[in-house]
């Protein structure tokens, strides 16, 4: 444990481990405002939306997120000529972001989707017999339904995402795979504890995490 | 009960595949009137009540509601189910909305109307259904009788110009049966205008104008209820009828 004793190397395992939240932090809230999106798109009423959300689905879910991320950056940056910010890491943090971001909202969509069949039909009914329109049926009584039966699902997804944002280690950030990377490099004496402490920060906070979201679904579960 | 009408359905036919539900259905709906559908399972009668707000849409022939034919989807057809109240067999209260919430979930979001006076005339409403001491609770926390009675009240929030009930009674309790029955039978007395499609065939003797028997997809018979039990003119009719009254 000498290797985390020395305060640049604690810097090292730190930033990469911000980086790590800041991913799944940003990518998490993009994917779930796509997932949403996506979700509508595929049981909307109009074929063109329809077939939108299920190319998107299909394409993004069956692509490794290796390729994503590397089409973020040698794609969108490098020949598109895409960037956010000047300062190189928050750009790739960014790019990183996208990546995540249109990746997971095809797992987000297909769970909600599967949570849009566990509310009964009736209830849709119900709603467009007192003159709701198709997007009010939607956001108003079916999305809060299914979200609330696909907690636990999300939660799988979040979790999933988090180990995931490691890729963006792959176009030059410094995320905790790099860290690591990094730290072993140096300290060669000192492999498998480098190696525990890695793996341990990412269980200590997954694990709980969770159990948060299983004891939120219970929680929320609509009473039928 | 005037003599304007109020719910026109002409030539009305509709196929599920090759079943033939609705086989040229005329039925003409009077301002305050009440209409009792009965007939045997699967001959069509839901799907009649459930396709004059076009929740089933038809295949040919034409249903007017107050003076407009039906719209085609979209917002003139939201603006038309708003004036049509509809109470459903599994009541289908939204489930995470609590009971208040259930009956001015309509005119707040459809109508736009301020919620203090929603409020006001859902508790009224609620009050009059008898659930007003249970406004906070949710749908699953009710009987099912206590549900349908929020579901009329849902319905009622709109002041709607007719109501349909698809078979309201049959998803209850005998014991339950009655309490919802009394709140449609003040309905039927205040004027307002009913489609019911029931099992019960002492609701159609003492609340109905008239009493419209489906067999088949065929509207096959129609009169006042007295007529209608003492002298069935059909054939379908008197057997339906010898089934069910001789217990």
């Amino acid at each position: 444990m000498d290797v985390f004793s020395d305060p640049l190397n604690r810097d090292v395992y730190i930033t990469g481990f911000l980086w790590i939240l800041k991913l799944t932090l940003a990518g998490g809230a993009g994917a779930l405002v796509l997932g949403v999106v996506l979700a509508a798109m595929r049981v909307s009423p109009i074929p063109v939306l329809r077939g939108f959300g299920t190319a998107w689905v299909n394409i993004f879910r069956n692509t490794p997120l290796t390729l994503i991320i590397f089409f973020c950056y040698f794609g969108l940056f490098s020949t598109l000529g895409f960037s956010v910010v000047d300062d190189i890491d928050l750009n790739n943090f960014w790019l990183g972001t996208i990546g995540l971001s249109v990746y997971t909202a095809a797992f987000v969509c297909e769970a909600i989707r599967s949570g849009i069949n566990t509310v009964p039909a009736g209830q849709a009914e119900a709603a467009r017999a007192v003159g709701m329109t198709f997007l009010q049926t939607l956001t108003i009584i079916v999305l809060p339904q299914a979200g609330r039966a696909v907690i636990a699902p999300l939660g799988s997804i979040l979790i999933a995402l988090c180990k995931n944002s490691t890729i963006v280690g792959t176009i030059g950030l410094m995320e905790s795979s790099n860290a690591m990377k990094e730290l072993i490099n140096a300290n060669g004496n000192a492999v498998v504890p480098i190696f525990l402490v890695f793996a341990g920060t990412f269980a200590i906070v997954l694990i709980p995490t969770g159990y948060a979201f299983g004891w939120l679904a219970n929680r929320l579960a609509v009473k039928r | 009960m005037s003599d304007e009408a109020l719910i026109v359905l002409d030539k009305v036919n509709k196929w599920f595949g090759p079943l033939h539900v609705l086989d040229d259905v005329n039925l003409t709906v009077a301002k305050g009137e009440v209409v009792v559908v009965i007939g045997p399972s699967g001959s069509g009668k839901s799907t009649l009540c459930r396709a004059i707000n076009r929740l089933e849409p038809i295949n040919d022939g034409t249903i007017i509601f107050d003076g407009k034919p039906l719209p085609a989807e979209g917002r003139p057809l939201a603006r038309l189910r708003s004036e049509v109240g509809m109470v459903f067999q599994s009541f289908n209260l939204f489930a995470h909305k609590t009971i208040l919430q259930n009956v001015m979930l309509g005119p707040l979001k459809v109508r736009k109307e301020k919620p203090a006076v929603v409020r006001e005339r859902a508790m009224a409403l609620l009050d009059r259904v008898g659930i007003g001491n249970q406004a906070d609770k949710y749908p699953a926390q009710l009987s099912g009788g206590q549900q349908q009675r929020v579901a009329i009240a849902r319905a009622l929030a709109m002041q709607p110009k007719a109501l349909l009930f698809d078979e309201p009674t049959s998803a209850l309790d005998p014991e339950m049966v009655g309490e919802v029955l009394d709140v449609m039978t003040s309905l039927a007395k205040e004027g307002m205008t009913m489609v019911v499609v029931t099992h019960e065939m002492g609701f159609a003797r003492h609340a109905a104008n008239r009493v419209v028997f489906m067999a088949d997809g065929q509207l096959v018979e129609s009169a006042p209820p007295a007529e209608f039990f003492a002298n069935p003119k059909s054939d379908r009719a008197r057997d339906f009828l010898s089934k069910i009254l001789t217990h």
